[in-house]
């Protein structure tokens, strides 16, 4: 968080005075400010509901069954193959081809991560949901870390996942997820894999701060590599940001929003931004939103100050 | 040493450590999850199952296109590797559909798209208990036979003598070269707990060795040694036929006037 709070050099002339985030004190205000939120959870939960309804409530559409499978592997109204990427990269790293549905599924979601950015995290994994539930209950109770551990933990638990994959044949993250276990018997009956969302819960809430997807997971770690050139960023205005800190504070990624970079570069450009949008109605200034990458541009007075 | 390279090799070291060991726990949790495979019934067209652990995406396709909700997705605390597919026989059997709808609902090939035909599946073996089957016991219950889709072939009824009462045993005999192993029978079974049960053949089924010859089966190959000698031995001159039956003269004897 040390990062934002860098001046970067600029004059303080330049700089407005620093107005924090005030919640808003209508209703409509409060939901207007929730509107990511609302839509992450929608996402998040109607995923979820599409497939429970379809295996439980027989959800189809024209007699195909709406969304088959979970989020492994699936199919979308019996055509459109949808598989996890990072799954079938283990898979095929194990030694074993597949058969072309799955690729084809993998490679489907392979584009589509690419272009989004790792909104995976954000906006579809039902992990998300338990973790941000410890990560509010963790700042309300004002708990502190038990340790620390590198963000880029979760890179090395990537490549041990391959590596074990390729020694033992099987797809070794995929065969202890805790996300696969806890949306399969979402699903298909609740049973002991619980207990590994209930123990990420824990951990997030007394050991440490975005523990699971910000330190561990290397389904995440994954999505964050591929979505090193995302097209959808969160676009920064330089010329409005008055450094205040807020979204930093509501970041599960602080260490993303290095501002000086982001002011270079017009958006917050690391992978590991899950694009959640918690930072952009947060801002007091309005200097953050959402945009394709070519839509962003590094402020002009700022290119000729950053020149050494 | 300088101070610095001397850090940066300790913490090399350190993460190498941390790195092994969590490796190794990691691993051990695999194993003892692939260890568990044996005892697990897979859908039909499974794959081995060293290849069908590797393939399984775990995304239980194959569960929902069962219109008979026989399988299942294991859950943790199962005797199966977490999140695959398996089916419990004595719950639910497999029903055998002819267009197996399983297979091509499988995206990865898991369940192999070249099994067409339902009656070639081998998802398990049945094995029979004698000391509970009725039929063994000497009573006609011949449940199995009755019940099993590849009547006949798979399960046949034999009889057996039952020491000296004049009554026969007439048992189910199971033939490995038919069973599907999908269950029917063990679902059927009318004792408290079934006397007849699919399981895995590697858990059940022997093998002879190819050093044994059953020289009484025409199907065993006759080996070199054993064959007859090309040319015979001169021929040796046959007796003359009598020129009315043996015995006749004896068993005539006194009928003559």
């Amino acid at each position: 968080m040390s990062s934002v709070m860098e001046p970067g050099g600029e004059a303080p002339a330049a700089r407005k005075a620093v107005r924090l985030y005030t919640p808003p004190a209508t209703l409509a205000g409060k939901l207007w400010g929730w509107r990511y939120l609302v839509l992450r959870r929608t996402v998040q939960i109607g995923v979820l509901l599409m497939f429970f309804g379809t295996l439980h409530w027989g959800w189809q559409i024209a007699g195909t069954p709406l969304l088959r499978g979970n989020l492994s592997a699936s199919e979308f109204v019996g055509v459109i193959p949808m598989a996890d990427p990072f799954a079938v990269l283990q898979q095929l790293v194990s030694g074993h081809m597949l058969q072309t549905t799955v690729l084809l599924g993998a490679a489907i979601l392979l584009v589509f991560y690419v272009v989004a950015g790792r909104v995976f995290c954000g906006w579809v994994c039902p992990m998300n949901m338990v973790t941000d539930l410890a990560g509010w209950l963790r700042s309300k109770l004002k708990l502190n870390d038990l340790f620390r551990l590198s963000r880029s933990t979760r890179y090395w638990i990537l490549g041990m996942a391959l590596v074990l994959s390729a020694v033992l044949g099987v797809a070794a993250f995929e065969w202890v997820s805790p996300i696969s276990m806890l949306h399969r018997e979402l699903i298909y009956g609740v049973g002991m894999g619980l207990t590994a969302a209930v123990g990420i819960f824990v951990f997030d809430l007394l050991i440490l701060k975005h523990g699971w997807c910000g330190h561990l997971c290397p389904l995440g770690a994954f999505y964050g590599l591929l979505g090193k050139r995302a097209l959808l960023r969160v676009r920064f205005d330089e010329r409005s940001c008055t450094h205040c800190g807020e979204c930093a504070r509501v970041c599960p990624e602080p260490q993303v929003l290095n501002l000086k970079q982001a002011a270079e570069h017009g958006m917050v450009t690391a992978g590991a931004c899950t694009n959640c949008a918690r930072c952009i109605p947060i801002c007091p200034e309005n200097s953050l939103d959402f945009a394709l990458r070519w839509n962003a541009q590094p402020a002009a007075d700022l290119r000729t100050r950053t020149q050494p | 040493m300088e101070p610095k390279r001397r850090e940066f090799l300790i913490k090399t070291v350190q993460g190498a450590a941390v790195a092994a060991c969590g490796g190794l726990v990691w691993a051990h949790l695999l194993r003892q999850e692939a260890a568990a495979s044996v005892l697990a019934l897979r859908p039909p067209g499974a794959l081995a199952e060293r290849d069908f652990a590797a393939a399984c995406i775990k995304c239980g396709q194959c569960a929902q296109a069962c219109p008979y909700d026989t399988l299942r997705m294991a859950r943790a605390e199962d005797d199966t590797p977490i999140g695959t597919p398996y089916f419990v026989p004595r719950d639910i059997p497999c029903y055998m559909c002819a267009d197996i709808p399983c297979i091509p609902a499988c995206p990865t090939g898991a369940l192999d798209p070249q099994l067409k035909d339902i009656s070639k599946a081998r998802m398990g073996l049945a094995v029979i208990d004698a000391e509970s089957c009725l039929s063994w016991q000497g009573l006609r219950c011949e449940v199995c036979y009755r019940v099993c889709p590849v009547k006949g072939t798979a399960i046949t009824i034999q009889n057996h003598p039952r020491q000296t009462s004049k009554h026969a045993l007439f048992v189910p005999i199971v033939h490995s070269q038919a069973c599907t192993g999908c269950g029917m029978c063990e679902e059927a079974c009318p004792t408290e707990v079934a006397a007849i049960r699919v399981l895995n053949p590697k858990l059940v089924q022997g093998k002879i060795g190819s050093h044994y010859r059953l020289g009484w089966k025409s199907e065993t190959p006759i080996t070199q040694e054993f064959k007859p000698q090309e040319s015979p031995p001169a021929a040796v001159s046959e007796p003359a036929a009598p020129k009315s039956a043996p015995g006749m003269d004896t068993l005539n004897q006194g009928l003559d006037p």
